[in-house]
């Protein structure tokens, strides 16, 4: 079965509103995905097709489940004992739930950016170098500078701090902790960078310069934004996927889903109506 | 409510409104009063916290401090060839065998020829501390070539002469003579006449004790009669209370001085009298020190000495007093720092003794406590918060391990006592054992603090390692225990404290025996500090009071350093984030 075939099939039998379909190739492919914590059922039925090399915002109320999808796309719900996963969810068109796939291994093409800043309580320079490292990605000094200087200057951080690399990275400002940590996912080289909320915790003017380099990303990476900004969902993303109460409602080019929402739930939470 | 009373447009409302304001000032008014109430009760209870370890603090310096000083007895001593090598062949063996303590003794000996009396001379030498030959026997030792010189060297005075000078045997009055004092030989026993009543008050105190005793013989009697003694046995004791009020009733009449009451010496002429016998100007007694010469002693230049403690309650003799203070008044008598104190091991000389064998034992015991507890006490707390499923086993284990944490510690010393000593078949003694004990003792506590320290690290930080693909261990490992070490060194080296201050265990697996070596191994038998201070507590010599308080100064020194450390290191190397 081919993919565009397959997404017709399982779209067609969703009652979710179909929007116009991804351009350009599929990098994350999620089909009938079911998340449980315990007895509660916090993901139900999800489908969705993530585009490579874009911004793909999740918006929704708090408790919607986006952030809980979000963390099954690199298996880090794998820590919470209580949490199981059922469905398809495909990276490349490979399961990543498949027993034989090394879940470190995942991470390691998966970049994660959290709501709060979390940089490691080391220097700078150990902050960015840390990943590079224990995947063995360099092998001399002068391979993880360059890694930790180019990693720095993708997430436009290193003309600030090129000079006190040295320093703790828990004495940058939040925005600035908040850009070592986008840099430390990259220093990895991933495929395709997480965020939950980068910017909940942040000013308006480091939110401008996460979102700014947001957008200069999504020209390598494959970008999953979860946000209760939708302002910045508008301003950030190519496509919108809308969740409420576990279920994906809505999910198409972002422009449409906040002009015309096909799902009154949609529209009611765009107006500001609820959550 | 209040606002009403500006509002309300009816009187009765407004009536009703200042009742409601008036009600709630008061209620006010309680409120504060109660926070008052209660700032003081907080503030008493930590006074009265306060006062007790000031208490506890200056009687335990109060009583440990003299013992880290010892007076030394500075002599010339001459260390003739005949006593230290008779045969003359200077050979090491013969003369690290030599009798050093009877060459000191000798060099005592000749500095009081007045002494011949063979008892007197034997008391004498026993000024002398048992170690005195040590410092003899150094100095030989060091340079053969000084035999047959004469050497200058401290020697150790013997408990009871050291306690003596540092004030804890007897008070001394001084007063000094208001007559003119006629002694009537310089030897032997004689007797003294003042053209003043010296010796007045102390009859007087001496003949008011002679009534007090008249009248409890007398009211003694009245008690046995009633009681149905024999009439022979009422009249001996009625006649002994008549005596003695013959006595007290002579106001002038003579009385003996015996060994219950406070001795009286008279330092006259260079020379010492103990008085035996006194009456208001007159008095006879033993010459203890000769005197320079029978002449008579002007006002001022003689004095009255008293020694407060009856000699039969003391352990210097009043001979012996009146030699130390004539090696006093010469200048002979040192005091120095006690370093016997901490280089010495056990001894059953106080004045020897010293307490560096139990940190020895103590300090090889907490090793072997620190390698066993550590690495099991941390790998223990990693896997059972990092990796350890939360199920009913692990429920269980920790359940377990916070009772094991609240175990009495002479338990542990049973078990120790019945698996390594019987089962095992260690050694008795030995700070291995001492270890493994204290080890199991203060596991608990490690994995406690531990498994604290390692759940405060911020799961932020685990997501941030996991998130970058670091494996679970990685992340434990590079991140989570370095933030958590400062925790866990501060639960250890609590648990060290613990196990450096903890006795009961160790009585149990026989670490309480009395070992004068120094322990070199951790399979020689060894005591630990609170275990020597617990053994020297319980001997009867008065010098071991001191020493007991001085070793609880020095063990205390090292808990409030362990904890002190604790603190530093949780202040340097506390992160925030």
């Amino acid at each position: 079965m081919t993919m565009e075939a397959a997404t017709a099939t399982l779209t067609a039998g969703n009652d979710r509103p179909v929007h116009s379909a991804p351009q350009g190739p599929i990098k994350i492919q999620a089909r009938d995905v079911n998340v449980y914590y315990g007895d509660k059922h916090a993901i139900k039925h999800l489908d969705v097709d993530i585009p490579q090399h874009s911004v793909m915002a999740f918006i929704g109320p708090s408790g919607c489940g986006k952030s809980t999808f979000l963390r099954c796309i690199n298996r880090m719900n794998d820590t919470i004992p209580i949490c199981r996963v059922t469905g398809k969810i495909e990276i490349d068109r490979r399961d990543i739930y498949d027993p034989s796939l090394d879940v470190v291994q995942l991470r390691a093409h998966i970049g994660m950016v959290f709501q709060k800043p979390n940089p490691f309580p080391k220097s700078i320079y150990d902050n960015v170098a840390y990943g590079p490292k224990i995947h063995g990605l360099a092998r001399t000094k002068s391979e993880i500078d360059a890694i930790v200087e180019s990693s720095l200057r993708k997430a436009g951080l290193w003309e600030e701090v090129k000079d006190r690399l040295a320093e703790s990275g828990t004495g940058l400002s939040g925005g600035q902790q908040q850009r070592l940590c986008i840099a430390r996912a990259i220093a990895v080289s991933p495929d395709v960078i997480l965020m939950d909320e980068p910017c909940s915790a942040l000013d308006p003017i480091a939110t401008a310069k996460v979102e700014e380099l947001i957008d200069e990303l999504k020209s390598n990476y494959t970008i999953i934004i979860v946000t209760h900004s939708m302002q910045q969902a508008a301003r950030v993303s190519q496509r919108t996927a809308f969740f409420h109460l576990g279920t994906l409602v809505e999910e198409g080019p972002t422009d449409v889903i906040f002009s015309t929402p096909k799902d009154k739930r949609t529209n009611d939470y765009i107006t500001g109506r609820f959550g | 409510m209040t606002d009403m009373s500006f509002q309300g447009p009816a009187p009765a409302v407004a009536r009703q409104a200042t009742e409601s304001a008036d009600i709630f000032k008061k209620r006010i008014q309680q409120r504060y009063r109660a926070e008052t109430r209660f700032k003081w009760y907080g503030i008493i209870a930590i006074s009265f916290s306060i006062a007790f370890i000031a208490l506890l603090f200056v009687s335990i310096f109060a009583t440990g401090l003299p013992a880290f000083t010892q007076h030394f007895l500075v002599m010339d001593v001459p260390l003739k060839a005949e006593s230290i090598d008779p045969s003359g062949k200077r050979e090491l063996k013969e003369l690290a065998s030599a009798d050093y303590f009877g060459v000191a003794g000798e060099a005592l000996r000749d500095k009081f020829p007045e002494v011949t009396n063979r008892r007197d001379r034997t008391r004498l030498v026993q000024l002398l501390s048992n170690g005195a030959a040590d410092p003899l026997r150094a100095k030989v030792l060091g340079e053969p070539g000084s035999i047959g010189s004469t050497a200058k060297l401290g020697l150790p005075l013997s408990a009871n002469a050291d306690i003596y000078f540092k004030g804890g045997v007897t008070g001394i009055d001084k007063i000094a003579g208001r007559g003119v004092l006629t002694p009537s030989g310089t030897t032997g026993d004689i007797s003294l006449t003042s053209s003043s009543n010296e010796f007045s008050s102390r009859l007087v105190v001496i003949k008011r004790d002679i009534a007090e005793r008249a009248r409890q013989l007398r009211r003694e009697a009245d008690r046995i009669e009633s009681s149905g003694a024999t009439a022979a046995q009422v009249q001996q004791l009625r006649e002994e209370a008549r005596v003695l009020q013959g006595r007290f009733d002579a106001v002038s009449g003579a009385e003996a001085l015996d060994d219950r009451m406070p001795s009286m010496l008279v330092a006259v002429n260079g020379g010492i009298i103990k008085l035996t016998r006194i009456d208001n100007a007159t008095a006879t007694g033993e010459v203890l020190r000769p005197l320079s010469s029978a002449s008579e002693a002007r006002p001022g230049s003689w004095e009255v000495l008293t020694l407060t403690t009856p000699e039969s309650n003391r352990k210097v003799t009043d001979k012996e007093v009146v030699w130390l203070e004539a090696l006093k008044s010469q200048g002979q008598i040192e005091r120095r720092f006690n370093w016997g104190f901490f280089t010495a091991g056990d001894s059953r000389e106080p004045e020897l003794a010293g307490i560096r064998g139990a940190i020895t034992g103590s300090f090889l015991m907490l090793i072997v406590t620190l390698a066993l507890c550590v690495p099991i006490g941390v790998m223990a707390a990693i896997y059972l918060e990092e990796f350890a499923p939360k199920n009913w086993i692990t429920d269980i284990i920790e359940v377990n391990i916070n009772n094991l944490a609240a175990v009495p510690s002479i338990v542990f010393g049973l078990l120790g006592l019945a698996v390594f000593l019987n089962f095992f078949n260690m050694p008795r003694s030995a700070p291995f054992v001492g270890g493994l004990v204290m080890a199991l003792l203060v596991l608990p506590t490690i994995i406690i603090a531990a498994r604290a320290a390692i759940k405060a690290v911020p799961p932020s930080i685990r997501e941030g390692a996991l998130g970058v693909g670091a494996s679970h261990q990685q992340a434990v490992f590079h991140h989570v225990l370095p933030l958590a070490m400062p925790g866990i060194m501060t639960g250890t080296i609590i648990g060290m404290a613990h196990a450096l201050g903890e006795t009961a265990p160790l009585l149990m697996i026989g670490m309480i025996a009395f070992i004068v070596d120094v322990p070199t191994s951790f399979t020689d038998a060894a005591t630990v500090l609170p275990v020597q201070i617990y053994l020297w507590s319980d001997l009867p010599e008065l010098a071991f009071k001191a020493k007991t308080a001085a070793a609880i100064i020095v063990l205390l020194v090292f808990l409030f350093v362990m904890n002190g450390m604790a603190i530093y290191l949780r202040k340097r190397f506390e992160r925030r984030w």
